[in-house]
């Protein structure tokens, strides 16, 4: 069954047609990447699944819900969460407060001021948060004020960030982008890892090695609308997608 | 400084109120061991902090919170006039309606952010300032000031006939002379009326320390950090953000309500944009976002006010008075723009000075001396572990 439904949708900058009549089913269940040269959509794409953007006509439906219209914060509580493409993280506070943060937003809902209990003191939550940093490997640095972390490790904070929260459905915009090889590779296998957790994933990614490694599905955008759908193994071969992407990434 | 576990913060209430507690001993050595200096200490304190729960959590810099100090001391001169000069009425409503007024203008204002909520709430307590002596003169009774008067003979309050206390005549209350507030009977003034905006600085200081600390404080922090981040992991900040900035409205409001607690008089001043302004610079130059610092600016404030402001040609004149006569009169004309009416002047230098060599603040300037001092010691601790061996 699918879990998300993009009907149709358009949305224009200007003269410029960022995406064009756009449709995609994603599977529950799948992990689907999209791929496409620079400037296609992809991001932009998101962005309007999370209410970052507002597209000029379309529907969008998750979990038999219409996701279009609501606000970014009622869309990750209806079960969607996003890595970015730069990393969005709570710079000056710690790691273990940046992982705290959205498991309160899980438990408390969207609102609850809960102004005298100390957090220290909620033990459940402060055991998840510790759990899902030893899960990313980060749980040494948990007292570290997040500015000082390198790129790829911000960038695995932010995955935990979205994990803690058990979404059903995790968009994750270039996640190994500027990773080290070394560090590219732990990103797969962490992400092969929370792949059994049930949770579908929709990946935009420009490193083939991790679109092949991870995906089950691939649809491929090129300026603003999407020209091939299929297994790893069709697209590999489909003509259209070498002349429109892989050829020149390849070059 | 201290550890952020409950312990920690325990020790740190526990050693700030008794430096509170004996604030007429600790601070008589430097002269301000008097209740008039001393409770303005206490009350632009608990105004600082308040004011710290919006700007030093959340970040959002409001240009418009002696508003809610202005309705605080109307609110309270009021049930000073309309019930009785016991404290506890009067002190509840100016709360309850500072943070009526805040919920509507913080409602407001919040639909935007940075520099445009700040204008916002400049342009929201402005215009309480202008109403107070405009349209609003029967309540605020413009330039003149709202002041307590001797009981009504009949039983209307007019600013000309005298007040109504109700509760006052209903418990026989006798007034003898002008009437002061009072906590049941204690008058406010002197040394209890100090010990009584401790007491509040107490409190809300605790209030403070728990909300600092609390699953709201954390939120607030995040808000600061990357409000954007907090709205895609399903936080919904705005009424996070409306919360603080009612709660900040809220000690603004008892500040005020102190003020006129302590000198029972209100006047429009008390919401002109050099008060927003004032309580801006305190939190910044003791430390915003801390929780000891907006205390500590506020206080540092305030007794550099009292002494610069006190100072006259004459003083200078005395206090160089060994210099030949034309060198005297250069350097006294030089210094006399900078103390009495001018002591503003000294003020946005020190002011500078903080804000470029201790971005952090006052707080900031004690946490290097702290370290450097255990630095020094674990150094000192080294070399002898280094001669043990
Ligand atoms: N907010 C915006 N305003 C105007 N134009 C925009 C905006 N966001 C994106 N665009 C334009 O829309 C097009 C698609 O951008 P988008 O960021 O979605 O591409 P992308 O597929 O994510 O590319 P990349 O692989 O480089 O991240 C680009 O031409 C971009 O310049
Ligand atoms: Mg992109």
């Amino acid at each position: 069954m699918a879990i998300l439904e993009i009907d149709n949708v358009n949305k224009t900058f200007g003269g410029l047609r960022a995406l064009w009549e756009v449709n995609l089913k994603v599977e529950e269940g799948a992990v689907h990447a999209i791929i496409g040269p620079n400037g296609a959509g992809k991001s932009t794409l998101l962005n309007c699944l999370v209410g970052r953007l507002a597209p000029d006509t379309g529907r969008v439906i998750f979990a038999g819900r219409e996701v279009l219209g609501h606000k970014p914060h009622e869309i990750n509580q209806m079960g969607i969460a996003r890595v970015f493409q730069t990393p969005e993280i709570f710079e000056d506070l710690t790691l273990l407060d940046n992982v705290m943060i959205p498991a309160m937003a899980k438990r408390d809902g969207s609102f609850r001021l809960n102004a005298w209990r100390r957090v220290a003191a909620r033990a459940e939550l402060r055991e998840e948060a510790e759990q899902i940093l030893e899960d990313v490997g980060l749980a040494e640095q948990r007292h570290v004020v997040c500015s000082a972390l390198s790129r790829g490790d911000k960038r695995r904070l932010e995955m935990a960030m979205c994990l803690i929260q058990h979404p059903r459905l995790l968009l994750l915009d270039e996640p190994t982008a500027g990773m080290s090889r070394a560090d590219t590779n732990a990103t797969i296998d962490l992400l092969k890892k929370i792949g059994e957790r049930g949770i579908t994933k929709i990946i935009i990614e420009h490193d083939m090695h991790v679109v092949f490694s991870l995906a089950s599905r691939i649809s491929v955008l090129a300026r603003g609308t999407f020209i091939a759908e299929g297994k790893p193994d069709e697209i590999k071969g489909n003509p259209k997608v070498q002349e429109a992407y892989l050829g020149g990434a390849q070059a | 400084m201290f550890a952020k576990t409950a312990r920690g913060d325990w020790l740190l209430f526990a050693i700030f109120t008794a430096v509170v507690l004996a604030a007429p001993i600790l601070f008589a050595p430097i002269g301000a061991g008097y209740p008039d200096l001393l409770q303005k200490f206490a009350i632009y304190g608990l105004f600082a902090i308040g004011f710290n729960i919006l700007f030093g959590l959340t970040g959002y810099l409001s240009f418009g919170h002696a508003a809610f100090l202005g309705v605080g001391s109307y609110a309270t001169v009021w049930m000073f006039k309309l019930l009785s000069m016991n404290v506890l009425p009067a002190v509840v409503v100016s709360v309850v309606l500072a943070g009526l007024f805040a919920l509507l203008i913080g409602y407001v204002s919040l639909r935007r952010s940075g520099i445009y909520f700040s204008i916002l709430t400049l342009a929201f307590a402005e215009m309480s300032y202008k109403l107070a002596y405009s349209v609003l003169t029967p309540i605020t009774n413009g330039e003149t000031g709202l002041q307590v008067r001797n009981l009504a003979k009949a039983g209307v309050v007019n600013f000309q006939h005298g007040d109504l206390r109700i509760l006052d005549r209903a418990f026989g209350v006798v007034e003898h002379g002008v009437p002061m507030s009072n906590l049941f009977g204690i008058k406010m003034s002197g040394w209890p009326g100090f010990y009584f905006c401790a007491a509040a600085l107490i409190i809300g200081f605790f209030i403070a320390m728990r909300i600092s600390r609390s699953s709201f404080g954390m939120m607030l922090r995040a808000i600061k950090s990357n409000q954007n981040r907090l709205n895609y992991t399903g936080v919904n900040t705005r009424p996070y953000l409306l919360a603080a900035f009612v709660i900040s409205g809220m000690y603004a409001g008892m500040a005020g309500a102190l003020l006129a607690v302590t000198d029972p008089l209100a006047g429009a001043e008390r919401m002109q944009w050099t008060a927003s302004g004032e309580v801006v610079l305190m939190t910044i130059m003791g430390g915003a976002g801390t929780l000891l610092g907006p205390v500590l600016g506020a206080s540092v404030i305030k007794y550099f006010e009292n002494i610069f402001s006190a100072i006259n040609e004459n003083v200078l004149h005395q206090v160089f008075s060994w210099l030949p006569q034309g060198v005297q009169d250069v350097v006294v004309s030089i210094l006399s723009l900078f103390v009495g009416e001018g002591w503003h002047l000294t003020l946005g230098l020190l002011f500078m000075l903080i804000v470029i060599f201790l971005p952090g603040g006052l707080m900031e300037g004690l946490g290097r001396i702290v370290s450097l001092f255990k630095r020094g010691k674990a150094a000192s601790d080294a070399a002898q572990n280094g001669q043990e061996a």
